[in-house]
């Protein structure tokens, strides 16, 4: 199968590439052929014009949940992946927190072997301890051969100091990272963010310090051991500061922000809708403001969505009662695109790096390149379409956001990985 | 006249004149009572539901008794257990309730934002009867009559909030309230139990007792809810009856004259002395029955807006 993506602008800063109208010549999934004005001589070429569409190097989240295996009824790998497909994801990183946990090979290997002949690659995040209890280092060495490219009790942060110490010291050999849902334990169990609104809305709250203690002793250890920590999920002030500081001082730590924590602030729970439940909660518009200043100087590497599918019947309990999170692949680039891009705080260079470049650094993920030779990994943005949100159009299995019927500018219309290609709603193979 | 609203759910944001229209309508009701017949035909033909999802004697009474007063067909719909638990969603719950066609639902629920849950479940008036650490806005607007009554006048009044007020619906309902009618409010309590950012609601916080006696004309002193994670925001309940409890050696060496105000159930011995509970300066009883007759009021004004 031969196709030419025709007059693209072509970006992927990692290979210093900008180009305007600029053709990608892709044969059985490889790039065979780059450059402006390309004459493909062959018969069966299918061309597609994208005329002011962008091409990047294939997005990847490195933060959701695909519930499979557990919570099949909420998502599986499958559908997951489609959403992701949907949203402009070549790649996807899922988070340890299923029933049965991963925390062993076999899970790793199953996970792994539900994605194998999707166009979007899966990469298992495994838990840093046994069940993600906290107790037992999990057999990091057996996960890492397994497929398994970072290690994470997501959900919790790993309990003890001691047990993130070794987690840390241990995961030296291979240098993979570890992953930190940030939060102390005896401040969490709050339904929202602690601000003057917890207090008009009756409902009990999260202090930020809940957050910023646990990034902090997170430094610390990183600091100490020399080992990489990503801090997940990054949504106060003062924990933006801290990264920024510990980035200065030369310790190996990352970070990643999901869109609605740089697009909602916590007046959006005075609805008590239960779509703008999350942990963590969403902040207020001194924290926002933090994270976008944190985005603008790098302090922040990643945008990842904490895409977390759960079932109309438990989103729609009681505000205290509903679990956290919301469904986020689908509406990820267009948030990024409306609240950073035209809002002129973030470039669309910065925002390749946040989606494409640094994720997978963050991951020791080989960076897809847009050049001869090389395997079309390939995200196509529209900067410029005015679209609404729809769930019910959702690939996902579930529904959960508080972004229906949001008005965005800009999102991603297709995307080439593993000799597929998802254009026009549609996955087909080339 | 009627209320800009059809539904009660807390007094943030009600506007002066539903307040006051509540007010001035419940002064009929309390007339009522005093009747030899203490009933009125009003709502004839209403059904209300009373859905208590937590435990709850006197407000449901309260509610029950106003009700029946007013001649609606009162249900008393009391939920064991929440969906969290076991057993049926809300959801479906409301929705089996309204399918009984009923007028009104008085709600009582531990989380907070339920009532406005119901407003979009269902087509009936919803009046809160107190969500989680939100808020009670008929015992607010109880008090407010009480202390109207009493004092004839609710603008100008000092009034301080006493006790644990950062999981008090009654202090949240009051501020509210009272704020609008144009008293000035403080609260005072131990300083692990006052909201961080309270005073961006233009309260004052006031953490000596004594103080707070001497400056406002009024008390209003919650229940500390031992039964309630409150313990764990003091050392001790000696410390606390030591430091917060109100006892007329106190109020003597304080001040003559205040008013002091109680939503009950009174914890004697802890923030208030059983002198002061059974005292001069204390309206305790008086505020039970106005309960009924500004419960009277609500009901009788969002059963006959339409």
């Amino acid at each position: 199968m031969k196709l030419l993506l025709k007059n693209a602008s072509v970006i992927n800063p990692e290979q210093n590439l900008n180009e305007k109208a600029f053709d990608i010549f892709i044969e059985d999934g490889i790039i065979k052929e780059t450059g402006k004005n390309l004459q493909i001589n062959s018969g069966d070429v299918k061309s597609i014009d994208l005329s002011g569409k962008i091409i990047a190097p294939g997005f990847i989240d490195i933060h959701v949940h695909l519930r499979e295996p557990g919570r099949e009824d909420e998502e599986t790998v499958e559908s997951g992946c489609n959403a992701a497909a949907n949203g402009g994801f070549t790649a996807v990183a899922c988070m340890p927190n299923t029933e049965p946990a991963i925390d062993s090979a076999e899970v790793v290997e199953f996970i792994k072997k539900q994605s194998l002949n999707h166009l979007v690659d899966v990469y298992p995040v495994a838990a840093a301890s046994v069940g993600r209890k906290g107790e037992i280092l999990s057999p990091m060495a057996e996960l890492k051969d397994a497929g398994a490219v970072a290690f994470s009790d997501d959900g919790v942060a790993i309990k003890s100091s001691s047990l993130l110490k070794r987690a840390l010291e241990y995961s030296l050999m291979f240098n993979l990272p570890i992953i930190e849902h940030c939060e102390d334990e005896s401040l969490a169990g709050g339904a929202m963010n602690e601000s003057i609104n917890s207090t008009l809305l009756g409902l009990p709250a999260i202090p930020n310090v809940a957050e910023d203690l646990v990034v902090m002793r997170d430094i610390l250890l990183a600091e100490y051991t020399g080992g990489r920590v990503h801090i997940a999920h990054i949504s106060s002030a003062n924990a933006v500061n801290m990264v920024r500081e510990a980035k200065k001082k030369g310790i190996k730590v990352t970070a990643e922000v999901t869109p609605h924590h740089f697009t909602l602030t916590d007046d959006a729970v005075k609805t008590y809708d239960t779509n703008t439940k999350m942990n963590p909660p969403l902040r207020t518009r001194k924290d926002v403001d933090a994270i976008i200043e944190g985005l603008k100087d790098g302090t922040i590497d990643c945008i990842a969505s904490d895409h977390a599918p759960h079932s109309v019947e438990e989103k729609e309990m009681e505000f205290e009662y509903a679990p956290n999170g919301i469904v986020g692949l689908e509406t990820s680039v267009g948030l990024a695109f409306t609240e950073l891009l035209h809002k002129k705080l973030l470039s669309l260079e910065e925002l390749i790096l946040k989606y494409a470049i640094n994720p997978r650094k963050v991951l020791n993920l080989n960076i897809p390149m847009i050049q001869k030779g090389s395997p079309a990994n390939l995200t196509i943005l529209d900067a410029d379409i005015v679209w609404t949100v729809d769930k019910t159009k959702f690939l996902s299995k579930s529904r959960n956001t508080p972004f229906h019927k949001k008005l965005l500018t800009g999102k991603a219309i297709g995307v080439i990985n593993n000799c597929k290609m998802f254009f026009d709603g549609k996955f087909t193979s080339i | 006249m009627s209320l800009s609203s059809r539904h009660l759910l807390g007094l943030q944001g009600v506007p002066k004149e539903d307040i006051q229209l509540i007010l001035d309508t419940a002064i009929t009701f309390r007339e009522v009572l005093e009747r030899p017949i203490k009933r009125v035909p009003t709502l004839q033909g209403k059904t209300v539901v009373n859905l208590f999802y937590e435990s709850s004697t006197r407000t449901r009474i309260s509610f029950e008794l106003a009700e029946k007063r007013l001649s609606a067909d009162a249900i008393n719909f009391a939920v064991s257990t929440s969906s969290v638990n076991k057993g049926e969603s809300l959801k479906d719950t409301v929705r089996n309730i309204e399918a009984m066609k009923v007028d009104m639902v008085v709600i009582r629920h531990a989380a907070a934002g339920t009532p406005l849950m119901l407003t979009k479940l269902c087509d009936a008036n919803i009046i809160n009867a107190g969500d989680g650490i939100h808020e009670h806005p008929t015992q607010a607007l109880l008090d407010m009559y009480s202390i109207r009554e009493k004092l004839g006048r609710l603008e100008g009044l000092k009034v301080c909030i006493v006790g644990d007020i950062a999981h008090s619906r009654v202090a949240l309902s009051n501020i509210f309230g009272l704020k609008t009618m144009g008293a000035k409010v403080s609260v005072c309590g131990p300083s692990t139990m006052i909201p961080k950012y309270i005073e961006e609601l233009g309260v004052d916080v006031i953490y000596n007792i004594d103080e707070a006696i001497q400056e406002n004309d009024v008390l209003n002193v919650l229940r500390i809810q031992l039964e309630r994670k409150a313990r764990e925001y003091f050392p001790s309940i000696r410390e606390y009856a030591k430091y917060f409890g109100i006892t007329s050696e106190r109020l003597e060496r304080n001040k003559k004259d205040i008013l002091i105000l109680h939503p009950g159930p009174i914890n004697r011995g802890v923030e208030l002395s059983s002198d002061v509970a059974d005292g001069p300066y204390q309206i305790i009883l008086q505020q039970v029955t106005n309960g009924v007759a500004v419960r009277m009021a609500v009901l009788y004004l969002l059963g006959t807006l339409n």
